[in-house]
């Protein structure tokens, strides 16, 4: 099947996800999709698959319109979506699985279910128990399983979305065995990914996408650095800070180890300097959010030790990493930093650490007014919080940060925001980090960390790949070791 | 603000109405004459000033335990176990007035606190359940519920049970001294508790909205992760929370065992409990709507229970007419959210 994207748009608030999409994929082909975090590669796939509906533009199968509201509806149109994180149903045996979201009448037909499911499965090479709960199976078994489920439904199309993300080099290579076999039964693969080792060996064809665009199009052959050009963009590498004067250590990570349920990052050894500027780079996910978490007193260390200014802090509770000068700014502002349903004069009133056990609001009122002059926030402070535009939100939150910090710590500090309130957003931070301010951000946005940092840590599947001076490397240089090449 | 709170008056009021009609069109359904059942009703809760004053004696406990919830839902706790806060109240006060012996005048008020505490740890402990267990409040609260109710039950029934037979209707009456004080012979509620109840409300009312610890609390309420990220001790505030709300679930229960029926029954806490969950709903969250919809609401309960004397209509006509009125304004909230989002132009 052939399918046109035309022109396709898709907002999320003040977010521009897809701006004006066109796609064409060819049927019988292994077709990449390739972008940055955040630069609209699964809002698209989810639009093909009628998970989301998009704002404007057209969707053509072969020519026909295809409109669905619903993958339900797209399944039966012959498109079935792998999401990157399974939706299955782990506490239901295998065989549930498979039957899910088929049509039928009351009473399902569980023989022939189950000798559907063997025949895929001889078929694909995959061993899987048809009892077996899923919550048991490994990820990569629960891929087989969504893959044959969609199979089932007939699907011509199959959109994989980050499919090698946490499984092994075996199984990765059986997956891409099995979707070679499906192509060369008649399938079109849309395959999702930000590694361009894997585009490389399998797709015939990719398009890159950036910020929401189409970057470009390359046929096979192609090379990873033409990819890497087209992902990050080729901007001047000229623009470097200048060296800063640095004071005393004031964060120390020694042999630390963070994770969570899915990650674990180890062995982390790091010294930032008062008025230093860190940038983690890497794919979203490798593991920077833990380590700023982790910094900011958020989470406790697996093992390791932290140090805040020469003492060490690893039994020591949130509250006093905020009382010893640490701060971290989340990504999502309105998630984990702002309180929707507050008053920008209420998040004042909560953030002052001086204040009585009473509310003066009269003195609020001024002290907020104050503080929206100062950070030229665009609200007033009876405004409710989630009334503010992004950029205003994150003026917000600079304005709820204590003056003086010793640490600074910022999850995707420009994510959404337009360039003018980037531009703030740097001034302000270059202005901390030159009165001794250590800063350490996270970002997917190349340019921004290059330009910006002293140095950088490179992170991939959580780990940290390489830590460089921006001084001493080039942007590409940094781009292929992020891309999974090495240096 | 004030825009809000008058919208929500206007939806309030029309959710009363709505509820009056359709509770009307079910009574015509069997065949009963809506008017006339409202003519009963009116009687029965302020035919004479006995009855008048019995409208009191429903209010005082009713508001109590709404004000405690006006506390919890702040903090976003639906704190669904006000019933047994209120019953461990009245078990706490009741075993004080059984072991205690003092003059009324230092007795009164030790009865009142330790049914004040006996509420609070009794919260505490749903609260605990949910900050260090991982159970949610719902199902912590209604769980503690019915081992409260069952705990009143097996004290009247067992080591509290009356010289004799053990009934009930419920253990032997306290001594004199741990009754409280009526206003008048016959008339149960006085100006005193009346007006320590409006205190009580006023104070609260500004707890929540002039001192750091309300705002604080509804921070948690609204978005625990970004009180958190505040430095907000957010679990202290919770435990807080559950702790003033069971306090005055408690008092609520003190008077019920200490005011009104000088005795521990089975049925003590009255189901106040639940009934200021819809109080509260209907206020949308205000305190100073809820002592109106808890009077409306204490007239209805009280009046209802004249319907099966008068019109052979069963007394749970009061419930069907407060659950009718408190699930249309809880629906309003889905309508309202509705209409903004078709009226207004989307901010980016």
């Amino acid at each position: 099947m052939r399918i046109e994207l035309k022109a396709i748009h898709k907002r999320f608030g003040a977010v521009h996800a897809n701006n004006g999409i066109d796609l064409t994929v060819a049927p019988r082909a292994i077709h990449g999709l390739l972008g940055e975090n955040g630069a609209g590669k699964s809002t698209l796939m989810k639009i093909l698959s009628g998970f989301i509906r998009r704002d404007s533009g057209e969707i053509l199968l072969d020519g026909k319109r295809g409109d669905f509201k619903s993958p339900a509806e797209a399944i039966r149109a012959g498109i079935g979506m792998l999401h990157q994180d399974p939706l299955d149903f782990p506490a239901l045996p295998v065989i549930d699985n498979f039957l899910i979201g088929h049509e039928g009448g009351i009473m399902q037909d569980r023989a022939r279910a189950l000798a559907d499911l063997n025949r895929y499965a001889s078929h694909l090479g995959f061993d899987i128990h048809p009892d077996a709960l899923v919550g048991s199976l490994t990820f990569s078994r629960r891929q087989q399983l969504e893959i044959m489920r969609l199979l089932s439904f007939g699907a011509g199309i199959l959109i994989l979305d980050e499919p090698t993300t946490g499984i092994s080099p075996p199984q990765k290579a059986k997956l891409f065995e099995t979707l070679n076999l499906l192509v060369g039964e008649g399938l079109t693969v849309l395959f999702v990914t930000h590694k361009l080792e894997e585009a490389r060996q399998l797709c015939d064809r990719v398009t890159v996408l950036r910020m929401g665009r189409v970057a470009g199009e390359l046929i096979r052959p192609f090379t990873t650095d033409q990819m890497v050009k087209l992902m990050f963009g080729q901007s001047p590498a000229g623009s470097v800070r200048e060296t800063p004067v640095l004071g005393e250590p004031v964060l120390e990570l020694r042999n630390a180890c963070v994770a969570d349920g899915r990650l674990r990052v180890q062995s982390i050894n790091l010294q930032v300097r008062a008025g230093e500027i860190i940038g983690l780079a890497g794919i979203g996910g490798s593991g920077q959010h833990l380590v700023l978490r982790a910094c900011a007193g958020l989470d406790r260390l697996a093992t390791g030790e932290i140090r805040i200014a020469g003492t060490q802090m690893n039994r020591q509770a949130y509250g006093s990493f905020l009382d010893r000068g640490v701060a971290y700014l989340p990504a999502g502002r309105l998630e984990e930093g702002l309180v929707p349903g507050l008053s920008l004069m209420e998040h004042f009133i909560l953030t002052d650490r001086t204040g009585g056990s009473f509310v003066n609001w009269g003195q609020a009122r001024s002290h907020a007014q104050e503080m929206i002059k100062e950070y030229d926030i665009r609200g007033t402070p009876d405004a409710a919080i989630e009334s503010l535009s992004g950029g205003n939100r994150q003026r917000a939150l600079f304005a709820l940060l204590h003056p003086d910090l010793k640490v600074l710590l910022l999850d995707h500090p420009t994510r959404g925001l337009d360039v003018e309130s980037m531009k703030w957003v740097w001034n302000r931070l270059l202005e901390r980090s030159s009165h001794g301010t250590a800063i350490v951000f996270a970002s997917s946005d190349l340019d921004e960390i290059f330009e910006y940092s002293d140095r950088v840590l490179v992170f991939s599947g959580g780990r940290i790949i390489g830590t460089l001076s921006t001084r001493e490397t080039s942007l590409s240089q940094l781009g292929e070791l992020i891309g999974g090449n090495g240096l | 603000m004030s825009g809000d709170r008058r919208a929500n008056l206007g939806w309030c009021i029309a959710s009363v109405v709505l509820g009056l009609v359709l509770t009307a069109l079910a009574l015509v359904a069997v065949g009963a004459d809506p008017f006339e059942c409202c003519r009963v009703m009116w009687n029965g809760a302020f035919g004479n000033s006995a009855k008048f004053a019995n409208v009191f004696l429903t209010w005082i406990p009713l508001t109590l335990c709404s004000v405690g919830l006006l506390i919890a839902f702040t903090a976003g706790l639906w704190n669904i176990g006000v019933e047994g806060q209120v019953v461990m109240g009245a078990i706490a006060a009741a075993w004080v007035a059984r072991t205690i012996h003092l003059p009324s005048p230092v007795l009164i008020p030790v009865l009142f606190i330790s049914g004040m505490m006996g509420g609070a740890l009794w919260a505490l402990l749903a609260g605990v359940l949910k900050t260090h267990g991982k159970v949610h409040e719902i199902f912590g609260g209604l769980g503690l519920n019915f081992v409260a109710t069952a705990f009143a039950l097996y004290l009247i029934m067992g080591p509290w049970k009356r010289e004799g037979i053990a009934s009930t209707s419920g253990t032997a009456p306290f001594g004199r001294a741990a009754w409280l004080p009526t206003f008048s012979d016959g008339l149960p509620a006085g100006p005193v508790e009346i007006v320590l109840t409006i205190i009580t409300l006023a104070t609260v009312h500004y707890l929540l909205h002039g001192t750091l610890f309300g705002l604080r609390l509804k921070a948690t309420g609204k978005n625990i992760r970004s009180a958190f990220w505040m430095g907000i001790r957010t679990n202290c505030h919770a435990l807080g929370a559950f702790a003033l709300c069971g306090m005055f679930a408690g008092t609520a229960g003190a008077f019920q065992a200490v005011g009104v029926w000088h005795r521990l029954i089975p049925s003590i806490s009255g189901g106040y409990g639940y009934l200021a969950i819809l109080v509260v709903l209907l206020s949308g969250f205000q305190a100073g709507a809820v002592p109106f919809i808890a009077f409306f609401f204490s007239a209805i309960s009280k009046g209802s229970v004249a319907l099966p004397l008068d019109l052979n209509l069963d007394s749970s006509l009061g419930g069907v007419l407060q659950g009718i009125m408190a699930l249309l304004f809880v629906l309003s909230w889905g309508v309202r959210k509705r209409l903004r989002r078709g009226k207004a132009p989307r901010v980016t």
